[in-house]
């Protein structure tokens, strides 16, 4: 790990001036910058301790029905929330579905938010990557990229956003509070990460010093309760990153699907949302056959970008499964395994 | 740089001067402080081997600075007996076979001390196991870890039965 100085300011003013200086970082629990600066992946010349800034580790409710999340609060604090997981069950599934119980019990809200990929080749120094060293190549194009992007990638990078949470976020219109140097903004989470065309090094559209106060989540999305699930397909039932994931949220009145909400995960550099799916949906019987067309236009656009065309199809399969726990209805208590397409007693089919 | 922060370690209020903010609270425990309970395995949040508690959560000591901590309190497997009593989970592990080489072991029962008192699995073994997916165990010793875990849950239920009464 380089040499870095740390800072822990008092305020958000101060937090700001400081971060603002090149080559400075912002600190929350670090369970992503620490594990990048180990391997000299990141190298920050100054930390920005934020974690004891005031008024950030607050779930409120607010007068017009929606709910705003600080950006300090621990993603098992979230997911734990009795109040918020009844309002957003998907959000919670997916929290519950990421990293491991030591880590949501650190990692934070903003923290999730900003995470870097998981491609071996951004990891590994010695690799080329357009993303870590502009213009130095991509190595993931010729090497193990199975796992990699099938939506939206460039021929200058072709890695993807790893978080679960942004996935249920970016289906649900969360809005991002942004504090900066030119005062306070907001943008939708839909809009927060950038595709990599040919700077992959700009991942999102945050300027220098720009800091997430928070996150909100309206009250109209918590519409979808009763029919809203993130489903995720891993290498391993847990503790891994998702090969694809889908959040699925639905409306049904009178047997039909007024409004549906679909965005997918593991596909893209950002949480991929898929409006011409929800498009196909809207006004339809919640069937098989609905489900499958949702996949097949959702995937439209989709290329392979390596070994990688059986996501594809994965991604189409995630999304008429994640439709059908959807239309099934929200569980009433968590599932042993989130998120899993494991049925978590022996033998039992998963939708019995 | 140099600055200095306070931890309350296994009940002891502990001050430490740090020459350099790199320092993280797991090379803080066993380098600085002797502690050397706590393991280091990946040091990359990847195996759980450092698992200790901090103001009651568990989490990767590997991934958290230090100084980012000053002021809180912190549990490691050498503050949870008293005396020669083992603490529950220590003595589960034992009556259960819970370990072979026993590395992973004081991160296993950090972090099964943690997800009881998280509350979240209950005596669902498929909880549990979903609960403890962030300790790795390369001796296999899953199935004994489960069982240990899911007595040793019940043990401490039935004291705070009992004290409560």
């Amino acid at each position: 790990m380089n040499r870095f100085d740390y800072v822990r300011p008092a305020s958000i003013a101060d937090a700001i001036a400081a971060a603002a200086v090149p080559g400075s970082a912002y600190l929350a629990a670090g369970t992503n910058l620490i594990d990048l600066m180990k391997g000299g992946v990141s190298r920050p010349e100054r930390l920005v301790d934020v974690t004891r800034l005031p008024g950030l580790d607050r779930i409120e409710r607010l007068p017009d029905g929606s709910v705003r999340i600080g950006a300090l609060v621990r993603n098992a604090d979230l997911a734990h929330d009795a109040d918020f997981a009844r309002s957003f069950p998907a959000v919670a599934e997916a929290l519950l579905s990421g990293a491991s119980g030591q880590l949501r019990n650190a990692a934070t809200v903003g923290g999730n938010l900003l995470q870097r990929t998981r491609c071996g080749y951004f990891y590994d120094v010695a690799a080329a990557c357009n993303k870590r060293q502009p213009g130095a190549g991509c190595d993931a194009r010729g090497g193990e990229n199975r796992l990699h992007a099938i939506l939206g990638w460039s021929d200058a990078c072709i890695a993807t956003h790893p978080s679960d949470f942004c996935v249920p976020l970016a289906a649900l219109d969360a809005v991002v509070e942004i504090e900066g140097r030119n005062g306070r903004r907001e943008i939708a989470v839909e809009a927060l990460h950038r595709l990599p065309g040919d700077t992959p090094d700009q991942e999102t559209v945050l300027e220098p010093g720009d800091l997430i106060v928070a996150l909100r989540l309206s009250g109209k999305s918590a519409r979808f309760a009763d029919h809203a699930r993130y489903l995720k397909v891993r290498e391993r039932t847990s503790y891994a990153f998702a090969v694809v994931s889908a959040a699925a949220a639905l409306r049904i009145e009178n047997g039909v699907m007024q409004d549906a909400r679909l965005a997918l995960g593991g596909v893209a550099a950002k949480p991929w949302r898929a409006r011409a799916a929800e498009a196909v949906l809207a006004g339809r019987i919640p069937d098989a056959a609905a489900f499958r067309d949702a996949g097949v236009a959702a995937l439209a656009d989709a290329k392979p970008s390596g070994d990688n065309a059986f996501k594809i199809v994965l991604a189409q399969r995630v999304i008429a499964r994640a439709l059908a726990l959807a239309a099934a209805g929200t569980p009433e208590r968590m599932p042993a395994l989130p998120a899993s397409p494991f049925a978590s007693v022996a033998g039992a089919l998963y939708n019995a | 740089m140099s600055l200095s922060i306070s931890l309350i370690v296994n009940g002891a209020a502990q001050t430490v001067a740090l020459d350099d903010p790199r320092v993280t609270l797991l090379d803080l425990l066993r380098e600085r402080l002797d502690l050397t309970g706590t393991k280091k395995g990946c040091d990359r949040g990847q195996c759980g081997a450092c698992t200790v508690l901090v103001d009651g959560r568990r989490i990767n000591s590997c991934l958290a600075l230090a100084a980012s901590l000053d002021g809180a309190e912190v549990l490691t497997i050498e503050g949870i007996a008293r005396g020669d009593a083992l603490h529950p989970v220590q003595a589960a592990f034992i009556a259960h076979d819970g370990f072979q080489c026993g590395f992973c072991t004081p991160g296993q029962i950090m972090s099964a001390i943690g997800m009881i008192v998280e509350g979240q699995a209950g005596d669902d073994p498929e909880r549990v196991r979903e609960g403890m997916s962030g300790n790795l165990c390369r001796c296999g010793a899953y199935a004994g870890i489960v069982a240990a875990v899911l007595e040793a849950q019940r043990t401490l239920a039935e004291t705070e039965r009992r004290n409560a009464a």
